[in-house]
């Protein structure tokens, strides 16, 4: 196995790309050295992106945030602009794992990781948020939603690499927020999460949101439909009601070790009610 | 000199108080050697090939592949550990799920070994053992293994306890029943019956520290091993006979222990690591994965139980019935036998009837898992009780109370209690302000009784004073939850010296006689009696010595406080000799002073405690979290409170665990689908409140401190109490252990409509 620590995004694209099959990208670790404890795990060669400039930095732009592929989660609690603006991506980064987790762990490498559970994918998902990739023919943007394809797969393509993750501007009165439920208090692994994204307009009203489901499906669920239940209300109990219905009935999920079917179809109609009325909360204290 | 065991009333100036303890420092600064902390040169790494079907019959095993890679040095199968068992079954059962012989009888049963000169190899030459299995049908459920269609594991075995025995073979091993008295009568009598059935998932022990030892078998027929274990010299035995090693020839020493809670009474990896070690005449060091430690070792069984209780309005139990089925793995068991047996033993009843039925599944083989068999039948019982004063109007704690055993009662497994926890521990409950505190919304609250037996048992101790005064003290029971400093302040007190002057080791099998295992919380109950024993042996022989520098006679000469003293005024008021005056002139009165004690410690003394906890449940979810908790256990005497209130809170915190999430989770296959922290689901810190404790002192008559075993009585009460809290706090009873969210949403979905 070939361990490598290129200095520059074009040194390590060109090392995925002329790679053999068994090539690992590392930046915080946390689920690849995991992985390799495992007996079938084999590597040829593993690409430490770490040291490339601009990785582990947060940059506020006129456009709003780029977060470097290997920002640490516990970093993004630490930038007051990122807390405030995007308050529902930063809980949901922070749920990951434990304290020790935190400070390895990137939102890149969750969402690359691909697993359908991934706690900061629902909530950048009802975000907006997109990803700068860097790849052998150069840069593309793309959506954080079409990252993932299903369970441990993404739409990059040999070579390409996500260098930062791109939050947009936010302006006025909006708010988001991100629930998960596990059975315990932490370290553990989602069974159901819901993120919420909306704006208010002058009066209170929805204007616009995004309502995301992760753990209910092969991968991330975007909802139109639960967005669509709740633009144009201040969120009446009768609108909730609704919304936790869009969401049970959005939920395709499977019967496993961490929870029925039944369960989680009635949990996220739960929490995409409790997300909702945090991010109306927040976008009301605006 | 016959030792003398029985209670005496003293006050005392070590025992009671709360040193560190002496191993506190190795342990925080990472120094302690656990079991793959210990290194030999040249020795080789051991992995195991395990099944990955429940149940298959083994039609051949070509290792011809594997022995071609470079750097193995031995694979065993069965045939490198013939049977020399000799017709003990129980025996033949350890064997046989140390290795398997004809069938892989569950999911992770060892089939084969390898010991290579690094993992790389070994990993390498496990993959290149070619195994030809024939699958077979399989059955993990306790209730589906008892059907007439379900397939039978083992067609030798048929029910033993009916009569006549049965012409045909099946799942269930054998059939125990306790109990006195007439219970159909006592239905008649009852104005009020509750019945009702219960199921437990399987759990495991969920030490952090995996099974792990290095073997070194010589060619002249002597062998070491280094193992974390409860008891070596049971290990000793266990390795030699199925070996065929003379015992004394096989020198075993215990590591440190991260967690044995009874998984580490049975012996797995260690007679593959010695036979791997003997075939390829070099030391073997095996160390098992977390997946393998949940696929292969310790897990408790699963339970289905049938419970019936009657009472009479007035709350007088009429009679009580329980009919306990536990899976005790592929072998027969006697886990069942225990759960019928501590059922109903916290009550004194009229008339009660238990019924034990050993069920065998494709399973790993049960261990022990802290006063085993006691929790589900608790959960059980307890849960019944709880509903039957409900029914009644009557409080909980007030109804166990009508009805609790006391000194005289006949117990409902047979024997006569002598003095008694239950009834203290429940008066001290409903004092508690626990008890009175008031409850936030959706919070439910639920109290529960525990019962355990105790073990005594054979225990071997020397007591060793240097020249400088200072003392060691060699036992054979391995601390696991703090004896060391418990029995240092035993012999301080009896020596009358200082707790900082005596250092207490761990002494392997070749250095002392032989010892019980740390189980049956028999640790510090049986070694405190033979350290006395041995202190006071050793006293003897300082009265001896300083007889002799005095040039006076030894009636003359008696101890107190630490001290010889010359009797009376007849030989001049001469200044009192310390241990240290003594030990300095050892070398010219006679040599080195000791004491030395062999005992079986009888007499352990039945443990009983009362458990309440308070739960919040969200009712959109299901979720649960325990608000309060508090133990309130006998413990005859605490040597060192600390430890002992740690006892109680560790037993708390697991039963905790496997009330509300930690579950065995097959898939259709016969897999277990999470041999992992993060899926099976131990609590972590953050899930669990301050366990409050509170220590009653009711003291054993057979144990000159008056003390009683504490290790396991702890995790009796809580399956039940949390139930009952939970039940409570949604108004559904609930009956299916652990209470996890999806169980807890679904009763409130039905009782909702």
């Amino acid at each position: 196995m070939r361990y490598e620590r290129p200095q520059t995004i074009e040194d390590a694209t060109a090392l995925l790309a002329n790679a053999d099959a068994k090539s690992f990208l590392l930046a915080g670790g946390t689920d690849l050295l995991v992985r390799m404890q495992n007996d079938d795990f084999e590597a040829d060669l593993i690409v430490d992106i770490k040291s490339i400039a601009g990785m582990g930095n947060i940059t506020e732009t006129g456009g709003g945030f780029v977060i470097g592929a290997g920002v640490p989660c516990a970093a993004l609690s630490e930038n007051p602009a990122l807390f405030v603006a995007w308050p529902g991506v930063v809980e949901a980064a922070n749920l990951i794992g434990s304290t020790q987790i935190q400070g390895r762990c990137t939102m890149v490498g969750n969402l690359c990781n691909a697993s359908p559970a991934a706690d900061s994918v629902p909530a950048l998902v009802a975000a907006n948020a997109r990803v700068r990739v860097a790849g052998p023919s150069g840069q593309r943007e793309i959506a954080v939603l079409d990252v993932p394809t299903g369970p441990g797969k993404t739409s990059l393509k040999k070579g390409e690499i996500i260098e930062a993750i791109l939050l947009p501007k936010r302006d006025g009165r909006a708010g988001d927020a991100y629930q998960r439920f596990i059975p315990r208090t932490e370290m553990d692994i989602a069974v159901v999460g819901v993120g919420v994204n909306l704006s208010l307009d002058d009066a209170g009203m929805v204007q616009s949101a995004r309502v995301a489901l992760g753990a209910v499906g092969p991968k991330v669920i975007l909802s139109d439909k639960a967005a669509e239940a709740i633009i144009g209300t201040k969120l009446e109990e009768s609108v909730l009601d609704a919304l936790a219905a869009v969401c049970s009935d959005t939920s395709s999920p499977i019967d496993d070790k961490r929870g029925t079917v039944a369960f989680r179809k009635q949990v996220a109609g739960v929490l995409a009610r409790r997300a909702a009325q945090t991010a109306y909360t927040r976008a009301g204290e605006k | 000199m016959s030792f003398d065991a029985t209670y005496q009333n003293k006050s005392f100036n070590s025992v009671g108080t709360r040193p560190l303890r002496p191993d506190g420092v190795d342990k925080v600064t990472g120094r302690a050697r656990y079991g793959a902390d210990f290194n030999m040169p040249g020795q080789l790494v051991a992995r195991v090939l395990r099944s990955p079907h429940a149940h298959a019959r083994i039609k051949n095993i070509d290792t011809s592949r594997a022995e071609a890679v470079k750097g193995v040095k031995a694979i065993v199968t069965a045939a490198d550990l013939p049977d020399l068992t000799d017709g003990d079954a129980g025996l033949f059962a350890i064997l046989d799920n140390c290795m398997a012989r004809e069938k892989a009888m569950y999911d992770g049963h060892a089939v084969a070994a390898v010991a290579a000169i690094d993992q790389k190899a070994a990993k390498a030459a496990l993959n290149l053992i070619d195994v030809d299995y024939e699958v077979l049908p399989h059955v993990v459920d306790v209730d589906a293994a008892t059907l007439p269609d379900a397939p039978v594991l083992n067609e030798k075995i048929f029910t033993q306890g009916v009569e006549p025995t049965p012409t045909m073979p099946s799942n269930v091993a054998n059939r125990a029943e306790f109990g006195h008295g007439d219970v159909d009568a006592g239905f008649e009598q009852a104005d009020l019956i509750v019945e009702r059935s219960y199921k437990t998932e399987q759990t495991h022990q969920g030490y952090i520290e995996p099974h792990a030892c290095v073997a070194n078998c010589n060619p002249d027929g002597t062998a070491e091993l280094w193992v974390c274990t409860q008891g070596h010299f049971v290990y000793r035995q266990n390795c030699a006979d199925l070996l065929g090693l003379e015992a004394s020839k096989l020198r075993v020493t215990s590591s440190e222990i991260g967690g044995g809670f009874g998984g580490k009474t049975h012996v797995w990896a260690e007679p593959v690591a010695l036979a791997l070690s003997r075939k390829a005449n070099r030391p073997v060091k095996l160390v098992m994965s977390r997946e393998e430690v949940f696929r292969a070792s310790g897990p408790t069984s699963a339970t289905s139980i049938d419970v019936k209780i009657g009472a009479k309005k007035d709350g007088t139990i009429t009679a009580a019935e329980a009919t306990l089925r536990y899976t005790s793995g592929p072998y027969a068991g006697m886990w069942a036998e225990l759960g019928a047996m501590t059922s109903f033993a916290c009550y004194d009843l009229e008339s009660v009837k238990t019924v034990g039925l050993e069920v065998v599944v494709n399973r790993p083989k049960v261990a022990a898992y802290r006063a085993p068999s006691a929790p589900m039948a608790a959960f059980a019982v307890e849960s019944a009780i709880d509903e039957l004063a409900h029914k009644i109007g009557m409080d909980a704690v007030d109804f166990r109370i009508k009805n609790a055993a006391s000194e005289g009662t006949k117990s409902s497994y047979g024997p006569v209690y002598g003095p008694i926890g239950i009834g203290p521990t429940l008066e001290a409950a409903k004092t508690h302000p626990h008890m009175s505190a008031p409850l936030g919304e959706n919070q439910g609250r639920g109290m529960a009784c525990g019962f355990w037996f105790n073990f005594g048992g054979q225990t071997c101790t020397d007591l060793n004073i240097s020249a400088d005064g200072t003392v060691t003290i060699a036992v054979g029971t391995v601390d696991v939850g703090g004896s060391r400093a418990s029995l240092s302040l035993i012999a301080a007190e009896e020596l009358g010296i200082s707790y900082d002057d005596i250092k207490a080791v761990i002494a392997d099998t070749s250095t002392l006689g032989y010892n019980d295992m740390t189980d049956g919380s028999r640790g510090t109950f049986s070694t405190s009696m033979a350290t006395i024993s041995a202190a006071r042996n050793a006293i003897e022989v300082m009265r001896q010595r300083a007889a002799l520098m005095w040039d006076i006679p030894l009636e003359d000469v008696y101890w107190e406080e630490g001290h010889a003293h010359a009797a009376g005024t007849k030989h001049g008021n001469r200044a009192p000799l310390s241990v240290k005056d003594i030990a300095a002139e050892a070398g010219n009165t006679g040599g080195p002073i000791a004491g030395h004690s062999e005992l079986v410690a009888d007499g352990a003394g039945v443990s009983f405690a009362t458990h309440i906890c308070d739960i919040e449940v969200d009712p959109e979810t299901g979720s649960s979290r325990v608000v309060r908790y508090t133990v309130i256990q006998d413990a005859g005497k605490a040597v060192h409170p600390s430890y002992v209130e740690g006892q109680y809170q560790g037993g708390a915190a697991q039963g905790i665990g496997w009330a509300l999430n930690e579950e065995y989770i097959y898939g259709e296959d016969g897999r277990l689908q999470n041999p992992g922290f993060l899926d099976y689901r131990i609590p972590v810190c953050s899930d669990l409140p301050m366990i409050d404790t509170q220590i009653l002192e009711i003291p054993n008559p057979n144990h000159p401190y008056g003390v009683r075993g504490v290790g396991e009585t702890s995790i009796v009460p809580p399956l039940a109490a949390i139930a009952n809290a939970v039940s409570n706090a949604v108004g559904v009873r609930m009956a299916h252990i652990p209470l996890s969210p999806p169980r807890i949403l679904a009763a409130l979905n039905e009782a909702n409509g």
